[in-house]
């Protein structure tokens, strides 16, 4: 079993302005990446219960030219406002980077 | 028109970029000279304060380099998003700024001023004629909303860039914009077609940010013709790959293919990124689908009330086994505490948040694991209707919260570390974004207005 965080070259997680989140897991080359995108461990069921979000608002998206998968969701706080712990989004992936493939 | 080239000053003015790297870019002979200014990014504080949130200092630093380089080599400069948030309170002040260094250098130029702040009158017209709506995520713009903002700002296109451009402006200094706005106009009034320039656009728009390995914030250049756009960094020591610009098309977007301007949307699920050389891309292919509507991006925000923060730690291996049992005996205490000073009334007028750091402070109910180790970061937090209020509160919650016991220990303890005196922070107003709404104008002028000035 290899870990995601020692297949991609970068996980990171940012808003898509104050409302959304967005997390970007990018490969350094193809083999990797298709190894994950083909695992189906990327799957909109499992994300939207990792993250308790609506799965009809979450987009995830394989994007072959940067091997890279995109995964999209509403913010469960709005960035900056009180209950917001993050307000750039910046540490949201945490739960991604040990998952094994 | 051939060609056209764009030098990005650096992804936001006032974070720096290498002298070198900008001089080398202006050898390279750009037609113009671009940086963006803002972001919702630093959160909803400069949208309601208007404070900017670099230093004028660090803003007057690039600024001046930016206004030399432009005079020198006889291009225009255009900056958008002042401020950090673009309110006209920012604008003026980027102004007054670039006025004090326009005197110093004894710069002489023709100056585009854009505000893009939106009356409250606007807007309410704007929905009562349904000519605004919601975007992913939803909910709804209510009168209340508009009524309780304190202030909104539209997000300008490409459009009244191209018309300070058209009025003869050597200097652009504009209010809310999107990004890649900056960037597009002087290349869209040149004739270049749309597709290629928002996407080179949106790969200028962050500056360095599509390199393989930023180290620091820089400039970026492109050269942009009908058919597609080539991209290379002037800093020798950063390189773009297909992989590293095709990325950036991820960077702070909900979409990995697409980019959603007023005039219409970018698709890029077709472009084709080949090198070039080691360090410079050659990007193509990418399509332009123009709008139905054009449509303007409004961000507003409203005051959700003053805040204090105390930031204290615990050490203690008995308080930590019954941290959760021992922060909710805590909260009840604080609560009745301040019902004491203030009656049963005072609930509606007063929030209090723990954030436990060691546990789950990051990601709060998404948080799979709770485990705690040797010591946690507390951060009480406390939002009220007054400042008056959020200090007193403070006040009396840091008091309990410090000697708050626990049953194995008997006597008075201290339970909390605490690294400041005094140990309450108080922050002042706190402000929340309220809209995530574009509104559908006639023309982009019902929104921005332009002003001349010769400095």
């Amino acid at each position: 079993m290899t870990k995601l965080a020692d297949m991609a070259k970068l996980i990171r997680s940012k808003n898509a302005g104050p409302f959304s989140l967005t997390i970007d897991i990018m490969f350094a080359d193809q083999t990797n990446y298709a190894k994950v995108k083909h695992s189906g461990v990327i799957h909109p069921a499992f994300i939207s219960k990792l993250y308790r979000t609506d799965i009809n608002h979450l987009k995830i998206e394989f994007f072959d030219a940067g091997h890279a998968i995109k995964i999209s969701f509403p913010r469960p706080t709005v960035s900056g406002s009180f209950k917001d712990a993050d307000v750039f989004g910046g540490q949201q992936y945490g739960p991604l980077v040990d998952l094994e493939f | 028109m051939q060609e056209l080239r764009a030098l990005a000053a650096t992804g936001i003015l006032g974070s720096g970029f290498k002298m070198e790297s900008f001089e080398k870019g202006l050898s390279w002979k750009p037609d113009f000279i671009g940086c963006d200014a803002g972001t919702t990014d630093f959160g909803p504080y400069f949208l309601g304060s208007g404070e900017s949130h670099f230093s004028d200092d660090a803003i007057k630093r690039d600024l001046r380099l930016i206004l030399l380089g432009a005079q020198k080599n006889r291009i225009p400069a255009i900056i958008g998003s002042a401020g950090t948030s673009g309110a006209d309170t920012q604008v003026e002040h980027t102004v007054r700024i670039l006025q004090e260094i326009a005197g110093a250098e004894n710069l002489h130029f023709r100056l585009g001023v854009i505000y893009s702040e939106i009356q409250k009158e606007y807007l309410l017209e704007m929905i009562r004629k349904n000519r605004c709506s919601p975007l992913d995520p939803a909910f709804p713009l209510t009168e209340e909303i508009v009524q309780k903002s304190v202030r909104i700002v539209g997000l300008a296109g490409a459009e009244p860039f191209m018309e300070c451009l058209d009025n003869g402006c050597r200097v652009i200094i504009a209010g809310r914009s999107s990004d890649t706005s900056v960037y597009a106009a002087l290349p869209l009034k040149m004739g270049l077609p749309p597709a290629p320039v928002w996407h080179a656009a949106k790969i200028l728009e962050c500056g360095a940010a599509c390199v393989e390995q930023r180290q620091y914030p820089d400039c970026m250049f492109a050269s942009i013709d009908a058919e597609g756009f080539c991209i290379e960094p002037p800093n020798s020591d950063y390189r773009c790959t297909p992989v590293s610009v095709a990325s950036h098309m991820l960077y702070e977007s909900a979409s990995a293919y697409e980019l959603v301007e007023p005039s219409g949307v970018l698709d890029t699920r077709q472009a084709s990124y080949q090198p070039l050389t080691p360090r410079s891309v050659r990007v193509a292919g990418g399509l332009f689908e123009p709008a139905e509507k054009y449509s303007i991006k409004i961000e507003g925000v409203q005051l959700a009330g003053y805040q204090s923060i105390i930031i204290g730690g615990v050490r203690d291996p008995v308080i930590l086994r019954q941290l959760d049992s021992w922060l909710e005996g805590m909260e009840q205490k604080i609560h009745a505490r301040i019902r004491s000073i203030y009656g049963e009334m005072i609930k509606q007028k007063y929030s209090l948040l723990f954030r436990i750091y060691g546990r789950n402070a990051v990601m709060a109910e998404l948080e799979p694991m709770l485990d705690v180790g040797h010591e946690v970061g507390i951060l009480i937090e406390i939002l009220a209707d007054t400042e008056a209020l959020a200090r007193s509160i403070a006040t009396a919650a840091g008091h309990i919260a410090l000697h708050y016991p626990v049953p194995e220990w008997s006597g008075l303890i201290t339970g909390l570390a605490l690294p400041h005196s005094p140990a309450e922070i108080f922050k002042g107003p706190m402000y929340e974004f309220n809209m995530n709404h574009v509104v559908l104008p006639e023309s982009y002028r019902d929104i921005f207005s332009i002003e001349y000035q010769e400095i």
